[in-house]
């Protein structure tokens, strides 16, 4: 009874607040909050999905999001990998729309080599670093 | 405080003891762009000037045909307009597709995740500019566009290629924007 | 009323700031010197009037004064009194108050108990400290003020994002504060050691139990922080490489690499200008991350209104500290030497390549996180994430994990791989173990079975420095030590094991129908309409069997809130010693399956929570640590006080 009240009041608020009470997002993408039936195809298609962004979120892979175009994005996955797509290929259908900002795994281009040359760079340094360090160690040893 | 072995040790580590700060005003300089050079926050389509993925869409309101990419081809530009019923902005942008559609401009719209009585709802609200309406339910259509939220609007030139993508609603000021963009698309 | 008077003690203590740093400064130079009593008594009365304007605001925010123009934007009437209180630093203005208050505090405890250090070098941090906080006072006065009022008052606020209403989220935010601000005490250290050339050990243990204890917070705060995105978000994900998350976890990195290398300092006098560094570097990290947060810059769609004007403010003082800390450090460097020398192998050794991979580590997660600024210079929008920052990290990961198995084991100075033989024995067998057993599973994939096997390992190495001591009279400090490595080792259990071998169901269930997850089966027993004080739900009633075991209830929620109006999911977890089950009630099924069906999340997913302990098991290593070295000071200091104390009698 005091739940019934309580949903009342809200009700009453929430009109209150928003006069005009939007049309709710539908989703109808199959395979939004669907898995595949067979499992190796799920894990794939799972394993893709937390390496797309969602595309409305703030940083959330598209596995990780209840917004709708997450759905579908998610649906798309699925219903392609069932169909036999590999998951590179949905990768690249996805950047060939949105760029490279739909992929958290970035690749190797001529603007995001820095990337991938920061480690070797550390390594060089932490290696310039120690070396000096036991070196002269030794030597005052 | 010091020894000859320091002294060398001190000598040869001199260009790494600024390293830090050299690093330091890249990252200032960095932000420095980002902040007063703000990215837009938008996604964009990268099909700009590729021609309009294939699609065939049932139609969204019984009684008006769907939309499929073939519609596109026949030598006039048109406007595809993104939206939907739960969509706010839509709203808002009801009356410049209206203006446009009477300025006989084709205007074709794509329902993203609707429902067909939310749909007749909104267009006997706001008014109801689409020649065709194709209902993209599952928004498999909005992503093969590249499109990342509703609404959005693409213009597309008689060979069915996209030619430009109005991201978020149209607004007053962006009529004559939109219709240079047509006329540029039907060169 | 109280907010003009919240508003009058900031500008006071303001005004005490730029006193502190004026006599600090002039206390230093010859004729200056009478000033120099001044400093500490200033430090601790401004500490005490940011508190009450502090008071001031969390009284204000607890009335629901909606005249305060921060209160009306940021809370409710109708919120429960600790959302309101919660709600006073849930926004930017009152975090920055927070920020300032816990900053004023700490310089003043320090004033009123540091006496180790010389005067002189104590008058600099002192004056150190007054400076970082002008700027921050200037910030607040200037562009943020928490006390502006509202004209006309409105009927009702704006309430708190849904999302932040929430007990864990409510004290996060504070406990990270707690951390950031603590490093700015070893900033302040590291300036007055640099301005007065005294980088030595008694400078690493004036700074050490600042940099403990903002480490402790920053790991308490991490791991809240991963707790409630794992539980909130509803999709049990615990870590995102999110811009948010790396901000506080490169604070982390580089505290954790400063402990460190402030031990080899204190115990060795070595590693002197690297130690600095570190310390300069720990809180530049604290206001580059709150820099990244609060300007908006690398929040992606849909982000908070970027705030150019609040971004170029901290970005000011962020060039104007951190330039001005590190232009000092590469001038003074050059004439810091490194102190006393060490083997490759000896308890430095480690420890350096410790730091150094810490630091790797650091570079990686900065340079990942802002590179999406670098290509948007170039006009491309690119994400970096997990698949970029999990192997990279794991580069310099790795190798220090394996340091870290025998490092505490080596003595100082110089030591033999060969005197450690027996645990590097019983760790590599660990190991194999593990690598057996993990291999009979199968499955795994690369990065989670590195790390099953390493936290294997590193479990049976951390508790080695016990071996062969009396527990009792083990020092509180060693205790600390083994415990937050043997913490390092639960938590990447953890991690590795949920990473491996979850399971996840996503169904579609009609009231009375189960589903399996992993060896659970899971029945919806009934979804049916609950509220709460700000908010309505669906509320699915579940039964859940572990095996053939008895069922247990849970009750997971779809809340939608409206002030402001949105939707939460509100899972139901299931604990069990190896591992939880996590649920989530979805929306109505649409569609092809029928009306009447439920969408239902289920994971199961194996010893996840060992993650949080592991993060809790560190803290407490932290906390041990703390106690066990300032115990020792504080006697020392007691027993100072109380001569001098009778010394000052006989006088008389």
């Amino acid at each position: 009874m005091k739940h019934v009240l309580a949903m009342l009041l809200g009700l009453i608020a929430t009109t209150l607040a928003a006069p005009a009470v939007l049309a709710q997002e539908e989703q109808t993408a199959p395979y939004a909050y669907r898995q595949l039936d067979d499992p190796e195809q799920e894990a794939r298609a799972h394993d893709l999905m937390v390496t797309l962004r969602c595309l409305q979120c703030q940083g959330q892979s598209i596995a990780d999001s209840d917004a709708p175009i997450a759905g579908s994005m998610r649906s798309l996955v699925r219903e392609r990998i069932a169909a036999g797509e590999t998951p590179d290929q949905i990768r690249d259908w996805l950047m060939e729309r949105y760029g490279d900002y739909v992929s958290y795994e970035p690749r190797v281009t001529a603007l995001t080599w820095p990337l991938f040359a920061l480690p070797v760079v550390l390594i060089l340094l932490a290696v310039v670093l120690l070396r000096r360090r036991f070196r002269s160690g030794r030597a005052a040893a | 405080m010091s020894g000859t072995g320091q002294d060398k040790a001190a000598k040869t580590g001199r260009w790494m003891i600024w390293l830090p700060l050299v690093l330091f005003a890249a990252f200032v300089a960095l932000v420095m762009i980002g902040l007063f050079r703000p990215a837009p926050r938008e996604v964009a389509s990268t099909l700009i000037d590729k021609p309009m993925p294939e699609f065939d869409l049932p139609p969204g309101l019984p009684g008006r045909p769907g939309l499929a990419s073939a519609d596109l081809k026949g030598g006039e530009p048109h406007l595809v307009n993104i939206f939907a019923s739960w969509c706010l902005p839509c709203r808002v942008e009801a009356p410049q597709l209206e203006r446009l559609a009477a300025m006989g401009v084709p205007v074709e719209g794509i329902s993203v995740r609707d429902r067909t009585a939310d749909l007749q709802q909104f267009l006997a609200t706001y008014g109801d500019p689409f020649e065709r309406i194709g209902a993209d339910d599952d928004g498999q259509v909005q992503l093969a566009l590249g499109s990342s939220g509703v609404p959005e609007t693409y213009v597309i030139d008689g060979k069915g290629v996209i030619r430009y993508q109005h991201i978020g609603e149209i607004r007053a000021e962006d009529i004559p924007m939109i219709l240079e963009k047509l006329e540029e698309a039907r060169r | 009323m109280i907010a003009e008077f919240g508003l009058a003690a900031l500008w006071l203590a303001a005004a005490l700031a730029a006193f502190q740093l004026i006599a600090g400064s002039l206390a230093l130079t010859e004729r200056g010197e009478g000033l120099a009593g001044a400093v500490r008594p200033v430090a601790v009365v401004q500490g005490l009037l940011t508190a009450i304007a502090f008071v001031a605001l969390i009284l204000v925010f607890a009335r629901t004064d909606l005249s305060v123009k921060l209160v009306a934007m940021n809370s409710h009437s109708m919120k429960p009194l600790i959302f309101k209180i919660a709600g006073a630093w849930g926004n930017h203005e009152g975090s920055m108050l927070l920020w300032v208050t816990v900053m004023s505090l700490a310089g003043g405890f320090v004033a009123l108990v540091e006496r180790r250090l010389p005067e002189r070098t104590m008058l600099a941090t002192l004056a150190g400290q007054a400076f970082v906080s002008l700027g921050f006072y200037a910030f607040l006065l200037i562009s943020s003020n928490p006390f502006e009022r509202l004209d006309p008052v409105p009927a009702e606020g704006n309430g708190l994002n849904p999302l932040l209403q929430d007990l864990g989220l409510a004290f996060h935010p504070p406990t990270l504060y707690l951390g950031y601000v603590g490093l700015s005490v070893a900033f302040s250290f590291a300036i007055g050691a640099l301005i007065t050339r005294e980088v030595g050990p008694a400078f690493a243990r004036a700074m050490r139990p600042w940099v403990l204890a903002a480490w402790i917070f920053l790991t308490l705060g991490i791991t809240a922080g991963s707790y409630w995105a794992y539980y909130e978000l509803g999709w049990g994900g615990w870590w995102f490489w999110d811009p948010v998350e790396n901000a506080s976890l490169m604070p982390w990195l580089a505290a954790t690499a400063l402990l460190h290398s402030a031990s080899v300092l204190a115990a060795r006098n070595a590693l002197r200008a690297w130690t600095v560094m570190l310390g300069v570097v720990a809180f530049s990290m604290s206001m580059i991350g709150t820099f990244l947060v609060r300007s908006g810059i690398l929040t992606s769609v849909h982000a908070f209104a970027v705030d150019p004007e609040r971004g170029s403010f901290i970005l000011v003082l962020l060039a104007i500290y951190i330039g001005g800390a590190l232009t000092l450090f590469g001038l003074r460097a050059a004439t810091v030497t490194e102190g006393e020398r060490f083997a490759p192998v000896s308890r430095e050794g480690a420890l350096v390549i410790n730091n150094v991979a810490l630091c790797a580590i650091l570079g990686i997660v900065l340079f990942g996180t802002l590179y999406p600024l670098v290509t948007e210079a170039f006009d491309t929008k690119v994400s970096v994430g997990p698949p970029y920052f999990n192997p990279m990290g794991a580069v310099f990961f790795v190798p220090m994990l394996l340091v870290l198995m025998v490092g505490p084991l080596l003595r100082w100075r110089r030591d033999s791989l060969a005197r450690v033989r027996p645990a590097i024995i019983a760790a590599g067998l660990a190991i194999l173990a593990a690598v057996i057993a993990v291999l009979l599973v199968g499955g795994v994939g690369v990065l989670p079975f590195i790390g099953l096997v390493l936290a294997v390992g590193l479990a049976v190495a951390s508790v080695m420095p016990l071996r062969g001591r009396n527990l009792r009279r083990t020092p509180l400090a060693v205790w600390g030590m083994v415990l937050a490595h043997l913490g390092i080792a639960v938590a990447l259990f953890g991690m590795a094991s949920e990473s491996a071998f979850s399971v996840e169901r996503l169904v579609a269930l009609r009231e009375g129908e189960s589903a399996t997850v992993g060896p659970w089966t899971v029945r919806l027993d009934a979804v049916e309409p609950v509220a709460g004080p700000n908010w309505t739900a669906l509320e699915a009633r579940m039964t859940a069997r572990y095996k053939d075991g008895g069922g247990s209830m849970l009750l997971p929620q779809a809340r939608s809130f409206w002030a402001p109006p949105q939707q939460t999911t509100e899972s139901a977890l299931k604990t069990r010693w190896n591992g939880q089950l996590y649920t989530v009630l979805g929306g109505e099924s649409p569609g092809q399956t029928g009306p009447g069906r439920w969408q239902v999340r289920l994971w199961w997913k194996p010893f996840v929570t060992l993650i949080w302990y592991g993060g809790l098991l560190i803290g407490l290593g932290g906390v041990l640590a703390l106690i066990g070295r300032t115990a020792s000071d504080i006697r020392r200091v007691i027993a100072r006080d109380k001569i001098a104390y009778r010394r000052e009698r006989q006088n008389r």
